[in-house]
């Protein structure tokens, strides 16, 4: 019987021949992701007693959480993390001015096809999308990976999701996800690995796979999967001169499951509050009013997304009852839309466009909610209080749907406006 | 810590980390006991202030689902919680509980038949969880995780071992 991805990755780091499912495997990652809360990871190292970090090639530090910092606070911490990386020699560290680190490790050639990486940040799933196993962990871990290039994993079962069908327009990737989680539910996947597979995944942008990766986790996935092809060695061409080896389950790998998707007939799909799995068609709550759009996150914060928002946002305005906050998700994207003048069209319909980070995703700044507010977000997240307040409602989906309900000042399906 | 006696908290499916400690107090909020106050916030504000020590939570499916943060796990281990019982957990939280020295009981047949505030019993050894509708079998925990809720987490797990020899976290 061959190996799934999952089973070859992990024997190959623990230097076993075969992996079970199931089975407790010893590793050393790749690569360590942390971001802001490399501050808190410090502590930790410092409480354990260890001087130097093994390995400080390995550790990729990007702040990204609550950038520049919004008080006292984030500003300490940040400064922390500068004086560490430069006591310890961690040359693989990124300022405020760099973006998101799920977009960032990859734009700067850390994610390569047969990596193991592991990042404090449940999103690590991304890099999956270029062929790495790559999962998020806790702070503790990696404050010990550091001290010992030492952690241990017990082997995902694997779930095959097929993807047939061409998207119609104004359909896209995030409406793929978002439909899969809903029928798989919030823990359809967990502690599983998800290989996506089939011509829809085959015809899909790198950006695309990423967002796929991205809300792996959302079923509670430990990995996702896309096997590199000619766009992810292209892709990765620009971006580093290292060799990799591309890493596939064997075509007689046992899966657990194997479920097949047609994207033929998908409308636009939205996750209401206040879970990622209560995903509706967009047409099921149109017309709801919204009081902030929010384009930007790890998901949907790519050069295609703000393409997608500016072609629906262009020589128009959007509703005066509402706010539009865009956020790139790195300074490169950034730049590339400033290139292309999308920046321009979009602050000319209304935008608040904001530097690279993760924004208001998470709660911290630069655009919370208040209570009783409504919010369309492109982001993965609609949890109870994620952006700051436990009585605001938050609302998931792509970013062409969030664009067109910009303009409208309601929930709006974007194929009106395409 | 082979056997707790505590009075159960009890709680649904999927409840996840940005219910359980906030994302807006991730990066201010480092002290512990400060965390603790702030158990469950969006959840249960009444948990917090009413939480004593030895109390068990009693929940659903893929407890702790969402982000990584440890925090989520550091809160209920410093609100005073003796162990968490769940039908399943999300595998980052799972490991984060490990790590904090927060014992972690998957026990899907149990979860139904505990009701609010009843006292259970939970003996790890022997993998069992008396309730008052009976007795439950779960499946113990494998030995080096065992070992490292013993040590009280993974920090102070590794600090034994770090300066003895090289170290093996299995």
């Amino acid at each position: 019987m061959g190996m799934t991805f999952a089973q070859k990755i992990l024997a190959s780091k623990a230097k076993k021949r075969v992996v079970q499912p199931d089975e407790i495997v010893e590793v050393s990652p790749d690569v360590v992701m942390s971001h802001d809360n490399t501050a808190a990871i410090i502590g930790i190292f410092n409480e354990i007693g260890a001087k130097r970090v093994l390995k400080p090639n390995k550790p990729v530090i990007v702040l990204d959480h609550c950038v520049p910092a919004a008080n006292e606070k984030y500003a300490a911490n940040h400064k922390r993390i500068r004086e560490f990386t430069r006591e310890q020699d961690i040359h693989n560290f990124y300022d405020i001015n760099t973006g998101i680190c799920h977009q960032v490790l990859p734009e700067k050639g850390y994610v390569l096809p047969g990596k193991l990486i592991v990042g404090s940040d449940s999103h690590t799933t991304t890099y999956g999308a270029f062929g790495a196993f790559a999962t998020g962990i806790g702070r503790s871990e990696t404050a010990v990976i550091w001290a010992t290039d030492e952690i241990w994993f017990r082997c995902p079962r694997t779930i095959k999701i097929n993807v047939k069908g061409k998207f119609k327009k104004g359909v896209y990737a995030k409406d793929l996800a978002l439909h899969i989680i809903g029928t798989l539910g919030a823990d359809g996947a967990l502690y599983r690995a998800i290989e996506y597979s089939g011509e829809t995944v085959k015809d899909m942008e790198i950006s695309e796979r990423m967002t796929l990766c991205n809300m792996s986790v959302e079923m509670g996935a430990k990995i996702g999967y896309v096997e590199p092809d000619e766009k992810t060695v292209e892709w990765l061409s620009r971006r580093t001169k290292e060799k990799y080896e591309i890493v596939k389950s064997d075509p007689d790998a046992e899966y657990e499951r194997i479920i097949d998707f047609d994207v033929t007939d998908l409308e636009p799909q939205i996750a209401c509050p206040h879970t990622v799995d209560n995903v509706k068609m967009v047409k099921e709550v149109q017309g709801k009013k919204i009081d902030q759009a929010f384009i930007g996150t790890c998901v949907n914060g790519r050069l295609d997304d703000l393409r997608i928002a500016a072609s629906i946002l262009k020589g128009k305005k959007i509703a005066k009852t509402v706010r539009l906050i865009v956020i790139p998700a790195s300074m490169e994207i950034y730049l590339g839309a400033i290139r292309e003048g999308i920046i321009e069209d979009l602050v000319r319909a209304g935008a608040v466009v904001l530097n690279p980070g993760c924004g208001p995703c998470l709660g911290a700044h630069e655009g919370v909610l208040a209570p009783g507010e409504v919010c369309l977000s492109t982001a993965n997240r609609n949890f109870k209080g994620r952006m700051g307040c436990r009585e605001a409602y938050i609302y998931l989906a792509s970013p062409a749907t969030v664009a067109a309900s910009a303009l409208t000042g309601e929930i709006t399906d974007p194929r009106g406006y395409l | 810590m082979k056997e707790i006696r505590g009075r159960v908290w009890k709680y649904g499916d999927d409840i996840n980390t940005d219910v359980i400690f906030p994302g807006k107090y991730t990066y201010t909020i480092t002290n512990p006991e400060e965390m603790a106050r702030h158990a469950l916030e969006d959840l249960d504000p009444s948990f917090a202030k009413n939480v004593k020590k030895g109390d068990i939570i009693v929940a659903g499916k893929n407890f702790g689902c969402g982000s990584s943060r440890e925090q989520a796990a550091t809160c209920i281990k410093y609100a005073g919680v003796s162990a968490v019982v769940a039908k399943s957990f999300s595998r980052i939280f799972f490991r984060n509980a490990i790590n904090q020295g927060l014992p972690v009981i998957q026990c899907e047949k149990a979860v139904d038949r505990i009701s609010n505030g009843e006292e259970i019993e939970i003996d790890f050894e022997k993998g069992e969880l008396h309730c008052k509708e009976g007795k439950f079998y779960f499946s113990a925990l494998p030995k080096f995780l065992l070992a490292i809720l013993e040590d009280g987490g993974l920090i102070p797990h590794v600090k034994r071992s770090l300066f003895s020899h090289h170290l093996h976290i299995l």
